[in-house]
């Protein structure tokens, strides 16, 4: 039925069984919806949130799924400014999943501002000393970015790139992508380290504050640094899981390969600064504040365990199996890899957002465990409903992957050897 | 928040961040403006009709 819009040469799936799939997650993406809109209607009391704790679930969902969208800008970067021609077989579908991540994260604060309509005010009556608003700003810009990177991709939907000014724009788009992965590049840069730079300047919360050079907090080069670090990690865990779904190749090895070798690499370097960072806080900057080794694990759910899974078992052991080449080149290692990176990843930003509000920080003070309401939980789950549906129909009528068919062409059969003039063709034929 | 805006101060928080925003949305609208000028004229001069 919608055949006629599928990109040329491919196949995809009959409309009642796509539809059947959309409309299974839609339900989902309706249950968010609906909890998105009791926070609006009825406010932040459906929030299990207080003036304790005032960081949300969907705060860390933010945090997480921008560092996990910082494969686009770091594919970006690598294709367009480094010159990495192989990434423009990914590139594509990096940018697609930055786009999820990016509009999913300026919807989660959206929710969280409890009063969308006023979400001008950050631009107008900006508060210049603040971090966050920075971010704001960096988030707003690198989200115009990033739909300008999708924007030349449904243009080159097959019905649409019929139009002549539409073939057209996609192509001018294309021409001077560079300078708007530039842009992307420097905007990220600087949202991501302010982030981590937010968590870093709390000098009122030992668990979290850092020192650093000038203004900025380490945290603040180190959350830079693991966001092009595991943002390509993601990139990949979620392309495996799309071929393992359509059943399809849909990049080549070899792009995947070089990805993933930059990506470890970066992730080695990254947890490395991170070791050091994490002994320096351990034994110079907490017993500073009067804060022993062990007071910030000392409770039973925020155990030295997260410390373990974040640095060795979300760090060094995905790092070691993509630096290897034989790690990389074997399916199962390199999935584990890249699942393990986006869990260690996220686990960083869960410690610096629901940690650092769960330590206790006054002598009377206990441990703060916060517990979301279903309408966190709800909004959360709305993003990845939202991605998977944008992601269904992206795959189904965009070209978002340009060797799709070539990966996926039936092979032909052996041709038979060329008849030689001085046999005869039964030799010949004998010989085949 | 423009310099004729009355909260505005002539400091360098005001001028990096409020800079640093102009700069970003003046480049992302410099392209963009490019792109759909010369697609108008492209497509104006033929270019793109016989593509298929």
């Amino acid at each position: 039925m919608d055949s006629a819009l599928f990109p040329k040469g491919v196949k995809r799936c009959p409309t009642w069984q796509f539809l059947l799939w959309i409309g299974a997650v839609g339900i989902v993406l309706l249950w968010g919806v609906y909890a998105m809109l009791l926070c609006w209607l009825k406010g932040l009391n459906q929030t299990n949130m207080n003036d304790y704790y005032g960081f949300a679930l969907w705060i860390w969902a933010d945090l997480a799924v921008i560092a996990l969208g910082g494969g686009a800008f770091f594919t970006g970067f690598l294709r367009y400014l480094v010159g990495k021609d192989e990434l423009k077989n990914i590139i594509n579908f990096a940018v697609l999943i930055g786009f999820i991540c990016y509009s999913s994260a300026l919807l989660i604060l959206a929710i969280d501002i409890g009063q969308p309509l006023r979400g001008w005010f950050i631009f107008w009556h900006a508060n210049v000393h603040s971090m966050l608003t920075e971010v704001a700003f960096c988030l707003t810009c690198y989200f115009g970015v990033l739909t300008i990177e999708y924007l030349p991709l449904i243009l080159e939907n097959r019905q649409i790139d019929k139009v002549p000014f539409f073939h057209n724009l996609s192509h001018n788009m294309h021409e001077i992508m560079a300078v708007f992965a530039a842009t992307g590049a420097f905007l990220s840069f600087f949202h991501q380290g302010s982030l981590g730079g937010v968590a870093g300047v709390l000098f009122g919360r030992p668990f979290a504050f850092r020192e650093g050079i000038f203004i900025w907090p380490w945290t603040f080069f180190l959350f830079t640094w693991s966001a092009a670090a595991f943002g390509p990690c993601f990139t990949i865990f979620l392309l495996k899981i799309t071929e393992k779904i359509t059943g399809k190749k849909l990049v080549r090895d070899s792009t995947v390969w070089l990805l993933a070798k930059i990506s470890g690499w970066m992730i080695l370097t990254y947890i490395i600064a991170k070791t050091i960072d994490t002994i320096y806080w351990l034994t110079v900057t907490a017993p500073s504040a009067g804060y022993g080794v062990g007071f910030f694990y000392d409770n039973w759910f925020y155990n030295i365990g997260w410390l373990v899974a974040e640095i060795v078992v979300g760090g060094f052991i995905p790092a070691l199996i993509l630096i290897t080449k034989k790690g990389r080149q074997n399916p199962t290692a390199l999935f584990v890899a890249v699942l393990l990176g986006v869990i260690g990843v996220s686990i960083n930003r869960w410690v610096m957002v629901l940690q650092v509000m769960a330590v206790p920080v006054m002598p009377f003070d206990t441990w703060a465990l916060y517990y979301p309401s279903w309408q966190e939980v709800a909004t959360t789950i709305l993003p990845v409903a939202y991605g998977i549906i944008l992601v269904s129909l992206s795959y189904r009528y965009l070209p978002v992957f340009p060797n799709e068919v070539e990966l996926n062409a039936a092979p032909e059969p052996e041709p038979l050897p060329e008849a030689d003039e001085d046999v005869p063709a039964e030799a010949a034929a004998a010989q085949a | 928040m423009f310099p004729f805006g009355f909260e505005w101060i002539w400091d360098m928080s005001h001028l990096v961040f409020m800079g640093g925003l102009w700069y970003a949305l003046t480049i992302i609208g410099l392209g963009m403006t490019y792109c759909v000028i010369k697609a108008v004229v492209d497509t104006l001069q033929g270019k793109g009709a016989h593509h298929h």
